[in-house]
């Protein structure tokens, strides 16, 4: 199986990266471009027969590692 | 007086930390490979210093915070030893749960390195009563993610228990209410984002940051 995991600093954590990509954009005259976030995704290949339980693996080990709870938030994708 | 300073693959700052205990404190220093799995017996004061650890892969200080030396660092602080994170170091704490909030990309994107002024805001911890009666101390920074961040509940609580220990005098990086430096609510823990070992003689432009190590270790 194949999992996906996109992480993103929280709504509210200021995003700087974010920013000044968006006002790159804009100089780039992508005027209506807003609210950007810059974020990762880590992909990896996981043996489990069973989608709810690799979901569930996935999430602990976004909670244990793949994200900081206190400043980002992530999607897990399984497929 | 016994102190041991973490070495974890990327640490730049490990023998600055060295000299600044031997020639602030006479204490006797330990250089402790992250691998290991032991402390020296009867160490009094614990410091990881800065760099950069596992190249900030995923984040900064995350992967040394799962180093096998940090279940005994996470032991020690349990039995009450003084414990100190330096800029990375801080980063670390932070990872592994040990100190509240954590360090975000600097505010205006840049890397900052240059010697601030603090406020010392409680002069009433292990770490910092050497400090008694003076006002600002300075110290030199040298980061690119020093933006302290924590929640406004957890901010509110930080200052409410005299958990901010340090203050920048003029925000160089964005940090939430101006925090250099907060202690764990036991008050054995500190993170702090400037360098008392590059202020540890008047040479180095700053003295201040030896009577951190002085203080530490004092209290032991």
């Amino acid at each position: 199986m194949r999992a996906k995991v996109h992480v993103f600093l929280k709504e509210g954590v200021l995003d700087v990266q974010g920013k000044a990509v968006e006002q790159a954009l804009h100089g780039l005259g992508w005027a209506d471009v807003g609210h950007v976030r810059v974020g990762k995704t880590i992909e990896f290949e996981l043996a489990a027969g069973d989608k709810a339980k690799a979901e569930a693996q996935v999430q602990a080990m976004c909670e244990k590692l793949l994200a900081n709870t206190v400043i980002e938030s992530y999607r897990v994708e399984v497929g | 007086m016994k102190a041991a300073v973490v070495v974890f693959p990327g640490s730049n700052c490990d023998r600055d930390c060295r000299t600044a205990i031997e020639r602030s404190t006479g204490a006797e220093v330990a250089m402790v490979w992250h691998k290991e799995t032991t402390l020296p017996e009867g160490v009094d004061l614990i410091v990881l210093p800065g760099g950069f650890s596992y190249g900030d892969y995923l984040r900064c200080g995350a992967m040394a915070a799962l180093s096998p030396v940090m279940a005994e660092v996470k032991a020690a602080a349990g039995r009450g030893v003084a414990i100190v994170g330096i800029c990375n170091g801080f980063q670390i704490l932070c990872e592994a749960g040990l100190l509240p909030g954590a360090l975000i990309r600097n505010e205006g994107l840049k890397y900052v390195c240059k010697p601030v002024a603090l406020e010392v805001t409680n002069a009433q911890t292990r770490f910092t009563a050497g400090y008694a009666g003076r006002r600002q101390v300075t110290m030199t920074v040298g980061n690119g993610e020093g933006n302290y961040y924590a929640d406004e509940a957890t901010l509110e609580r930080l200052e409410g228990e005299g958990q901010v220990v340090f203050r920048y005098v003029q925000n160089p990086n964005g940090s939430a209410r101006r925090i250099a430096g907060v202690v764990n609510d036991r008050g054995n823990v500190l993170g702090l984002m400037p360098h008392p070992d590059r202020a540890f003689e008047p040479e180095l432009g700053s003295a201040d940051g030896a009577i951190l190590f002085q203080s530490a270790l004092a209290s032991a």
